[in-house]
């Protein structure tokens, strides 16, 4: 009945897993503003609606 | 198309109007930014939002200190050789667009290679490459484009700051613990006695213990330091009573499940820790993009313009500035020590440090004093001191200003806390001493539960969650407050101080009468057309309060600096200026700004100018003089008195020509009286009494523009909804005294399962979430509710 053993380990270590990159996430100053990405994220699909020749501009974001 | 707007600013265009492209433009400025777009395919700037666009402003020669290799080194975070990454502050950024243009920078230029926006902080992030191109030229793209970014001392000397991200770590790690120890204990709770869970029970037990680790050694730590601190200084905050209920939680869980007692209550433990640094976390989002600590630094420039001997001009880092140094002020700029004048007509505007609206003119010899704006032309001056110990900066030598207001003040929480761990502990001792004599078996366990169930998580969220939330009402009404203490304070002041200039007076306006012999006609037309031609700012005001008239060629025009202007027309001729300009001499000294008329050298008539005051002032001062002691203080002159006193109630105090430190010491003497002081100010010139006050509000016409140090802005437009927000803050404090009622009741309920030892781990966690949340749910509907008249009352 050790099953339980490795299925608590194994769900625990998903989660820590998500922990981990969460961390990880904070770290990279990803929570430092939490605005101005929502807005960035909508720029994309105008830019194509409007104008399609300028496809290859569409690398808007520059995440580090 | 008379009056149609701007494309690019959304400014109204007059006459001026440029036509380009099919578009309007309001001025040259604004078509060539919308020219640098449209070259680069960047049109898209207009199609996101209308008109998000500023003018761009003439900035020769301003950011030549860029290419000091110093400055550079305090500006800049990054540097390789190669690349190099700069953060700058742009006040302009205020919606998506700018957003979008000025992270689309590359395309306008090959070497920056990216440009990242924050838009809370309205900073840009820009990386270049620094072989083929500069921070300057950098700083001069932004700047054509209507981005001119924001350099000031203040960035000389605070460096790189380090954000600080511990309250979202631990807020995590408390998240984390809570949902799988909720997990791990569910099994418990509904007390199956199934063989296989009843097999597993001490390993999940364990497993609980190994995820509370982390969430009382690193989560709860700030409450275990301010718990001690306040100790130390025999203060019993509200801290105490919690720290103490997370040791106790800690140890008798531990206790439990090393002797096989029970499941403990590490679900209540992590539970509570979660929704503590919740509240906290809801507190502390404030406004980035603002700054409440500003100084004399974020005023002052980086750099200025020094002459050497040899009469080269060169950049010169403020703070370098020795005694006898010639210093070139351009227009515009700010005089950053104390000197004397030795070239140029200066007109120097001291409005940031006296409150005098009136730009005061100085001949060459005379002294000038730092924190003065010059406003026409450039001019040459000697330093006599350095920046230190300038008259403007060593107000910031004052007490005041290193004190922090909050250390005085002694929270409602804070207040209800020292009460109720008293009551509490003594509630814990003579119930435990009460099981001694009837079973003593019991008594530790009555001990620790009473402490587990009174650990006051939801009186120490009640405040967080109101005043969080009015914090943000406030906001969304641009009415900004530094921090939730704040509200606290306003709530209790009784008396209200009013700065005059800029404050309670408009800037935009000023009204004028006229007083002599009615002009004829072509007189009247004469005057504005002659004013037409004249940059004199009382010539721009005197030209748009008059009515409109027909526009004519004049045959002479003649502008004499310092005294006034003269136009002709066919036979006619008038002059407009100072008394002595126009041929009157026995002119009585007048403490109003007055402009004088002669037509055809005989004396017409004055006009004289007066500050407009703020719409509704009247009435917003007969709402406050109900409840409030009120005065105005007045860096200017006594000409406005008998106009004010028609305005307000008659037992407001009025008083003038106040420097700063009178300002200063008017607020202390008051004080020291026991009145609790709301000062209203908005330049320079009462940063010390909006630092003495109790509470101080700096008023701004725009709220990205810089203010004093002070503990809210408030934007001018919501000026008249003061009263309101200090209402509003007072019922933000019944709400949280609400709370706590509704939030004594749980303890109530609580105490009675712990006193007959009766308290389960499955009703703690029952509890804890219930009143947490029942308490946010209570402040925040209530909050709304009471928010709802300032919002009737806004249109």
């Amino acid at each position: 009945m050790s099953v339980i053993y490795l299925l608590l380990s194994l769900s625990i270590l998903v989660a820590v897993i998500f922990f981990v990159a969460f961390i990880f996430a904070v770290k990279n100053g990803q929570y430092d503003d939490s605005y101005t990405p929502s807005v960035r994220m909508l720029f994309e699909d105008e830019l194509v609606k409007e104008k399609p020749k300028t496809l290859k501009k569409s690398k808007l974001t520059n995440q580090e | 198309m008379e009056s149609s707007t701007c494309f690019h600013c959304g400014d109204l265009s007059d006459s001026s109007t440029i036509f380009y492209d099919d578009k309007t433009f309001c001025c040259q400025g604004c078509k060539t930014v919308y020219e640098i777009f449209s070259e680069n395919d960047l049109t898209c700037y207009y199609d996101l939002q209308s008109a998000p666009g500023s003018t761009p402003k003439d900035i020769q020669g301003k950011y030549d200190f860029l290419t000091q290799q110093n400055i550079i080194d305090k500006l800049v975070e990054f540097d390789d050789g190669k690349s190099q990454i700069a953060t700058l502050y742009i006040p302009q950024i205020h919606c998506s667009s700018c957003i979008w243009i000025l992270e689309n920078l590359n395309k306008l230029n090959k070497n920056i290679s990216s440009s990242q926006v924050d838009f809370g902080k309205k900073t840009v992030r820009l990386q270049f490459n620094s072989q083929n191109y500069s921070l300057k030229e950098a700083v001069i793209l932004l700047s054509s484009i209507g981005y001119e970014p924001y350099i000031s001392l203040e960035d000389f000397s605070t460096g790189k700051s380090q954000v600080n991200r511990s309250l979202i770590y631990k807020l995590g790690i408390a998240g984390f613990a809570f949902g799988n120890v909720m997990f791990l204990s569910f099994p418990e709770y509904f007390e199956v006695k199934e063989f296989w869970l009843e097999q597993y029970k001490p390993f999940f037990r364990w497993l609980m213990f190994a995820f509370s680790l982390p969430v009382v050694f690193y989560s709860s730590q700030d409450y275990f330091i301010s718990a001690y601190k306040g100790l130390r200084a025999k203060v019993l905050n509200i801290d105490v009573p919690i720290a103490l209920g997370i040791i106790v939680l800690f140890l008798r869980s531990t206790w439990d499940i090393v002797f096989d007692l029970g499941s403990g209550f590490f679900d209540s433990l992590t539970g509570l820790l979660f929704f503590l640094l919740l509240g906290k976390f809801f507190q502390q989002r404030t406004y980035s993009f603002l700054s409440f600590e500003r100084d004399y630094k974020s005023y002052f420039p980086i750099a200025i313009t020094k002459i050497s001997k040899a009469g080269q001009e060169q950049p010169i880092q403020v703070y370098d500035i020795k005694k006898g140094d010639r210093l070139l002020i351009r227009n515009e700029e700010l005089i950053p020590v104390d000197g004397v004048l030795i070239k140029g007509r200066a007109k120097i505007d001291y409005s940031f440090v006296t409150g005098e609206s009136d730009p005061v003119t100085k001949v060459s010899g005379d002294k000038i004093f730092a924190g003065g704006r010059q406003t026409s032309g450039s001019i040459e001056m000697e330093a006599l001191k350095s920046v230190e110990q300038s008259y403007l900066t060593q107000l910031w030598g004052n007490d005041v200003f290193n004190n922090v207001k909050e250390d005085g003040f002694t929270t409602l929480t804070n207040l209800i806390s020292k009460r109720f761990t008293i009551v509490i502990l003594s509630i814990a001792f003579i119930s435990t001493a009460f099981w001694l004599f009837v079973d003593s078996s019991k008594a530790l366990n009555v001990f620790t539960s009473v402490l587990i169930i009174a650990c006051p998580c939801a009186i120490a969220l009640a405040a967080p969650f109101t005043l969080g939330n009015i914090l943000r009402i406030f906001g969304k009404h641009k009415f900004y407050l530094k921090n939730a203490t704040v509200i606290e304070q306003l709530a209790a002041i009784n008396t209200i101080i009013f700065d005059k200039t800029g404050t309670i007076t408009s800037n935009k306006q000023s009204t004028a009468t006229y007083e002599g012999d009615v002009l004829s006609p072509s007189e009247a037309l004469l005057l504005k057309n002659t004013l037409r031609g004249s940059n004199h700012p009382l010539s721009r005001t005197l030209y748009d309060l008059l009515e409109e008239n027909d526009i004519i060629m004049l045959d002479q025009f003649e502008e004499h600096v310092g005294q006034g202007i003269q136009g002709v027309h066919l036979k006619d001729s008038i002059k407009i200026g100072s008394a002595n300009f126009v041929g009157k001499t026995n002119e009585t000294a007048a403490l109003n700004t007055s402009v004088h008329i002669s037509s055809n050298d005989a004396y017409k008539g004055k006009y004289t100018f007066y500050n407009s005051y703020r719409k509704g002032l009247s009435q917003l001062f007969n709402q406050l003089k109900k409840n409030y002691d009120l005065a105005i203080l007045s860096g200017d002159n006594e000409g406005e008195m008998e106009n004010l006193k028609k305005l307000l109630p008659a037992r407001t105090k009025l008083l003038f020509n106040q420097k700063p430190d009178d300002k200063l010491e008017y607020i202390k003497h008051h004080q020291s009286e026991g009145a609790k002081v709301l000062m209203i100010g908005d330049g320079l010139n009462d940063a010390g009494a909006l630092a003495q006050s109790n509470v101080g509000i700096a008023l701004s016409e725009n709220v990205n523009v810089f203010s004093p140090a002070c503990d809210a802005i408030l934007d001018a437009e919501r000026f008249n909804s003061l009263s309101d927000f200090i209402n509003l803050s007072k019922s933000a404090i019944k709400i949280v005294k609400w709370a706590f009622v509704l939030s004594f009741m749980y303890n109530v309920v609580g105490l009675s399962f712990a006193i007959t030892g009766r308290l389960e781990p499955v009703v703690a966690a029952i509890l804890m979430p219930l009143s947490s949340i029942s308490i946010v749910v209570f402040t925040t509907i209530t909050t709304n509710l009471a928010a709802r008249k300032l919002k009737k009352n806004e249109k």
